[in-house]
């Protein structure tokens, strides 16, 4: 059987690509970082891979807005190829400004549609925009889990990740936007305290409508999170694994990665020649 | 056409820029403001139409949940009463990434016709406001007139051009030459003025002289070549020169004349002690030195210290951008995996009346350095580990910012030669007008004249187009495709390529340099200091595969000229040649300059100081001075952990607030092999005696590494010196006893300098009288962690632990922050008693190897009293300890100095009590003892000398008071 195989986008900017890479790569995937420009002169395609990565950077300086001109790239040049990428049964996940540019694609909370995607008024349903603070702030967030993603199988109620951003308040468009993800169960991580209850600054480390730190889109296949777990791989990332009782070798993060590759695995290569993708 | 697009906040929803920007204003004394608002501005122009611009503010610049945009120059706010709005811009020629970024969206859209993009920012300022305070909030807040300006006038649509306009190219081109050959003295120092060239008379006739060897005269751009080439900056003229150092020590007066003070001190050290580890010293970008059986790791800090004074957020920005292409131009290319930052500031609180004409705020500088570092650093994608901040008024004029870089270097690249006939290549970004010396940039007043000149002393960075240098470069090296590169720092291209051209000579066409903008003169094109360029040697076979390379990253690159074999540096432009200069003239460097040196230790005595019986007010003032309270708010406002390689973050403990010693990076994934990075800097110490300052920073940079558990036979140290006028002989006397306590101490230690730097002539004119900053060191530390997962924090972990002190305290409160609350100096400066020390850290390296501390901290600034302070509330802990069991040598045995003493090599060390018999045995022949333990209920406790309670604190009171302290 061969491997599940990532692709992840790499542009000016980017810049948490290497680690996301290892993190695949340590559960057996293989990996590619590819250059948007390749994409662009079909010197590389989507339909080669299984989960499409987009990882955390600052793509094109996050001028105007972050993510946005990535995000532009994304749903008005390659709109068709991501349609069928999702329609595949495929994964995606975008880490920090990876969730922006998804957000800002149109491509979360979803369901995309490439049809529409010339018309961002359309397509965007919400937003990740400047932190209550005002800075940029590195900080360790607890998370509760709410909603169901193929990424999040067997994670525990709370998990323990950093946050590094300045721009990641979640706001939807309207109420309508929130309801419809909290009924369709598209909320996938809340900030929360150390005990998982409601909280406030720094808890909630920037403002986000009902602390919404993750969302997928409604398959659960697609998940967009501002927090790094690829900063929570190893234990020693832990900002206090020192005072830590429990040795071990993953941290929190790894799970989430881990799970990405086991559902290649499971759902698209097992029993049958991959779906979609040429080898 | 022009076209005017704002974007704001929607209303109704926080606009957290405009709060800053409010509390900025109320910062300074201004009240009344209400509330304000602000928005983005964008002019463009292009051949488009109405729906173009429609299409292009909806689906690029306005979010379309959060912000609303208009295309009309009436602006938002019209109908409310009560405002005033400011529009910011940037002076023309100076960076504004936001442009190119606009320009590359546009195109994305499908509008190819937009030729040109300016943004600004507008600001809504509700509430009541005299126009004096109008013009106060323009100036201390909204902008900084060296790089900003207030647009009088929005431009508007239909409005008239807005291109930089070019020089009219009125005079047909031709080869300026300089008149030299007649010159008398006199006239030499004119030329030099007038040229700004920073040449003294003697080198200004060795210049004549060598040009009268060849009977003619030199053109402009030889003579700026060479001034460049020769200049402080570039070539380090006091360290390499003669100085006449006369010491007083004990009515004892000795002089001696020191060859060469870098050779004599920093580098003779390290030829001394001779590590095999060490691969590359003083000679390259930056030192290199063993990591593993794949990689060297190496380290570069460098000063930004004029620039930030000027505008600090640039200044910073491109000193963390010029220190990452040190990185960058080591060997074959280093891949950059941490920054540290090190600033000195005037104290927040600086009284705004007493502020010297001229210079801006300490609080507005402070916070534009930490957001320059953030930027730049941030955006890279480069994470910032490890720093300091200190305060002294007399930073006031000069601030220090310190800018460092690790990179990690494959084994292999750290050889570097250019061959001959291999190809010129320059990559990234372009050249313009930035940096070139006496250029008059605008200020305020814009005219066409002013349109494409700033200056180099405020020029902004472009960390992006470093990051796509960075990916496409190190691609580039991993395929073999050039045999040498450096950076373009100061010099430009003349110390670039006049450097690599060193031995074998080359030869440049002038006209292929990509510009920013048309209208550069030859000399202009060769001397400017545009950031986020690199020189690479190309051989030609791999030309065309090198720009390849480049293209797929989107970066450009250009062929410019080839290295000869001619030992000549030859420069032309479309064709006639405008330089000829013989490279071993060049690099043989100017005549030895000769300074005299006087060193008299200071008439300083120890004040005297009633004891009292509570040491509470102490402990608790002690923690709130600004050298000692918390920096969370700026360490937070850096990416501390992208590239997932921290193992010790900045900040340890339970709520992860507690200030570690080093930072720990495991840097290769999936490997335990790590480095640890920590600096000494202790600017007060160095107001006694510079020697003990160098030594004491020396001992912290080192004992820090060693608390991680970084081994002390794989330290390696940097220095940086900034000082005052060297042509004083009292301020190049005390550079002189700092450099040989750097010396004595690193020699003693067993820690060879890798690299370093100076930054002199850091002082300002107030009242007539010139005020130098007090003379600095910073020491920089590298060690290599052989297993990261073995390391220690400084957080108390658990009641009923022992607490041990590791080393001795002397009455050594000389410079120490104890004196300093009391408003002294003091005399007695902590030493270095070498040989314990080194004992000491060698016991402490096993001590970690066997796994017998659960945390250790070393004891600084505050001494052990905010050592133990510090371990209990990172932890959460409270303690009890007794002060008569710290080991104490000396008069003055009392509580006060047994807890502030800052009495160097000395640790706290937390053991359990299973390992207290292994641990003792360890620390055989070392200074320690148990002097209390760790508890879990929340008071900390210390008993005095007499057994009478001297400190009884919570451990969450004494962290409120360190965390808010300072507040940016």
């Amino acid at each position: 059987m061969s491997n599940p195989r990532v692709i992840i986008l790499r542009t000016a900017g980017t810049n948490c690509d290497q680690e996301t890479a290892s993190a695949f790569r340590e559960f057996g995937a293989e990996v590619d970082l590819v250059h948007m420009n390749l994409l662009f002169s079909k010197k590389a395609s989507l339909e080669d891979y299984h989960i499409l990565a987009i990882p955390g950077g600052f793509t094109y300086g996050d001028d105007i807005i972050s993510g946005r001109i990535l995000a532009n790239e994304l749903r008005l040049r390659l709109g068709q190829e991501i349609q069928k990428f999702i329609d595949d049964g495929k994964l995606i996940i975008g880490i920090c400004n990876g969730f922006q540019v998804l957000v800002r694609a149109g491509i979360l909370p979803g369901p995309f549609e490439a049809q529409q995607a010339q018309d961002l008024r359309q397509i965007q349903k919400v937003t990740l925009t400047y932190n209550d603070s005002g800075r940029f702030e590195d900080r360790w967030v607890h998370l509760h889990l709410d909603g169901k993603s193929a990424w999040t199988q067997d994670l525990g109620k709370i998990t323990f990740l950093p946050v590094a951003h300045a721009e990641g308040k979640f706001v939807p468009a309207d109420q309508g936007v929130l309801n419809k993800l909290n009924r369709q169960r598209q909320v996938v991580f809340r900030y929360c305290d150390v005990h998982g209850k409601p909280c406030t600054y720094p808890g909630d480390p920037n403002g986000s409508v009902e602390r919404i730190a993750a969302i997928s889109d409604p398959t659960g296949r697609i998940l967009g999170m501002m927090p790094h777990p690829e900063r929570h791989f190893w234990q020693t990332q832990h900002p206090f694994w020192t005072r830590l009782e429990k040795k071990e070798k993953y941290g929190e993060g790894a799970r989430i990665f881990e799970n990405g590759v086991r559902y290649v695995r499971e759902k698209l290569l097992a029993g049958k020649e991959a779906v979609g993708v040429k080898n | 056409m022009l076209w005017r697009i704002e974007v704001k906040e929607k209303d109704g929803l926080l606009d957290p820029l405009g709060e800053g920007t409010q509390k900025d204003i109320l910062d300074i004394g201004v009240k009344g403001i209400s509330q304000v608002r602000v928005s983005q501005v964008y002019l463009i122009e292009g051949d488009i139409q109405d729906a173009d611009v429609e299409k292009i503010s909806r689906e690029l610049l306005a979010d379309p949940v959060t912000q609303d945009y208009q295309c009309s120059s009436n602006g938002f706010a019209k109908f409310i009463p009560s405002f005033k709005v400011v529009e910011i811009a940037y002076n023309p020629g100076v960076m504004d990434p936001v442009e190119e970024s606009t320009l590359k969206g546009i195109r994305d859209l499908g509008i190819p016709t937009v030729t040109s993009v300016r943004t600004a920012r507008k600001y809504y300022l509700y509430g009541k406001l005299s126009s004096r305070d109008l013009n106060l909030i323009v100036d201390k807040v909204l902008a900084n007139k060296l790089i900003q300006h207030v647009v009088k006038e929005p431009h508007g649509k239909g409005q008239a051009s807005l291109k930089p306009v070019a020089k009219p190219k009125d005079s047909p081109f031709h080869v300026v030459l300089v008149d030299l050959l007649k010159a008398n003295p006199k006239e030499l120092k004119q030329l030099s003025q007038k040229g700004q060239l920073f040449l003294n008379l003697d080198e200004m006739k060795a210049i004549q002289q060598h040009f009268r060897s060849l009977k003619r005269d030199p053109t402009d751009c030889e003579l700026e070549t060479i001034a460049q080439t020769w200049s402080e900056h570039c070539y380090h003229k006091t360290f390499r020169g003669n100085i006449e150092y006369t010491s007083q020590e004990k009515g004892h007066k000795k002089t001696r004349v020191i060859r060469n003070l870098l050779k004599s001190t920093i580098v003779k050290a390290t030829y001394k002690l001779n590590k095999p580890w060490c691969v590359s010293v003083f000679h390259d970008n930056a030192g290199v030195i063993e990591f593993d059986e794949d990689f060297h790791v190496c380290f570069k800090v460098e000063t930004h210290n004029h620039p930030s004074a000027l505008e600090p957020f640039g200044g910073a920005n491109t000193g963390v951008g010029g220190v990452i292409r040190d990185t960058l131009g080591t060997g074959l290319g280093a891949k950059p995996i941490c920054n540290t930052d090190i600033f000195c500031f005037a104290p927040p609180d600086y009284s705004s009346s007493r502020l010297p004409p001229g210079t801006l705020h300490p609080k507005r500088v402070m916070k534009g350095v930490v957001s320059g570092v953030r930027d730049y650093g941030n955006k890279m994608g480069i994470p910032t580990v490890n720093g300091a901040i200190l305060f002294d008024e007399r930073f006031v004029g000069n601030p220090l910012v310190y800018c460092g870089n690790v990179g990690l270097l494959p084994k292999g690249a750290e050889k570097k030669a250019v061959h001959k006939n291999d190809k010129i290549v320059t990559v990234g970004g372009r050249t313009g007008r930035d940096g070139i010396h006496g250029a008059t940039f605008s200020s305020g007043e814009l005219t066409e004249e002013s349109e494409t000149i700033s200056s180099g002393a405020v020029q902004i960075g472009h960390p992006i187009q470093e990051k796509k240098v960075l990916d496409a470069l190190l691609k580039a090296r991993d395929e073999g495709l050039y045999h040498a590169i450096t950076d373009c720092g100061a010099g430009g291209f003349s110390s670039a390529v006049g450097e690599m051209a060193n031995e074998l000579g080359a030869r440049v066409d002038l006209e292929k340099i990509l510009l920013k903008y048309e209208g550069l003169t030859y000399t202009e094109r060769w001397i400017s200091e545009s950031q986020e360029r690199m020189v690479l040697a190309v051989a030609p076979e791999y030309v065309e595969r090198l720009l390849a390379v480049f293209q797929e990253e989107n970066v450009e690159a250009t062929v410019i000229g080839e290295f000869t074999g001619s030992e000549r540096l030859e420069l032309f432009y479309h064709g006639c040649q405008v330089c000829d200069l013989d490279v071993k003239f060049l690099h043989d460097g100017p005549p030895r300059l000769h300074k005299k040196a006087i060193w008299k230790p200071t008439r300083l005595k120890e004040p005297k100081i009633s004891s009292s019986e509570s040491l509470n007010e102490f402990l608790f003032a002690v923690l709130s001075h600004n050298n000692v309270a918390s920096k969370e708010s700026v360490i937070r406002q850096y990416d501390h952990e992208v590239q997932g390689a921290s193992v010790i973050k900045p900040l340890s403990g339970v709520n992860s607030d507690g200030p570690s010693d080093a930072s720990v990076l495991a840097p290769r994934w999936n490997s335990q092999k790590g480095i640890a990075v920590a600096n000494g800097i202790n600017v007060r110490f160095g107001m006694i005696d510079p020697y003990w300052m160098a030594a004491s920073c020396i001992d912290e940079a080192v004992r820090q590494i060693i608390s991680v558990g970084g081994e002390l036979d794989r330290i390696a140290i940097l220095d940086n010196f900034c000082w005052g006028n060297p042509d004083k002989p009292d301020r190049l006397g005390g550079l002189v006893r700092c450099a040989l306590g750097c010396h004595d101490a690193a020699i003693a230690l067993g820690v060879p300098f890798i690299s370093g730097k100076d930054s002199l002539y850091n002082e300002f004119a107030q009242g007539g009288k010139s005020i130098a900053i007090p003379g600095t060191i910073l020491i920089s530390s590298i060690g290599i962690v052989e297993d990261v997962t073995k390391t220690v924090t400084m957080d108390f972990k658990k009641g009923g632990n022992l607490i041990y002190v590791v080393g001795k305290t002397y009455p050594e409160l000389g410079g120490s922050i104890y004196y300093d609350i009391l408003g002294h100096l003091g005399s007695a400066v902590p030493t270095v008693r070498f040989k314990k020390a080194v004992k000491t850290f060698q016991a402490m390296n096993k001590v970690v190897q066997s796994g017998y501390a659960r945390s250790i901290h070393d004891c600084s600034e505050g001494g052990v009293g905010v050592a133990l302070a510090e371990m209990c509330f990172s932890g959460e802990k409270g303690a009890t300890v007794h002060l008569k069991r710290i080991p104490y040598e000396g008069k003055n045995r009392r509580d006060d100095f047994v807890l502030f003493s800052e009495s160097n090599s000395r640790f706290v060390v937390e053991v359990e009590p299973r390992h207290q018999k292994a641990f003792e045995a360890t620390l055989k022949g070392v200074v320690h003892c148990c002097i209390g333990q760790v508890e879990e209920t929340p008071e900390v406790v210390v008993y005095g000398l007499d057994d009478q309670i001297c400190v009884n604190a919570y451990q969450q009171d004494l962290k409120d008071v360190w965390k808010s302290a300072l507040k940016f």
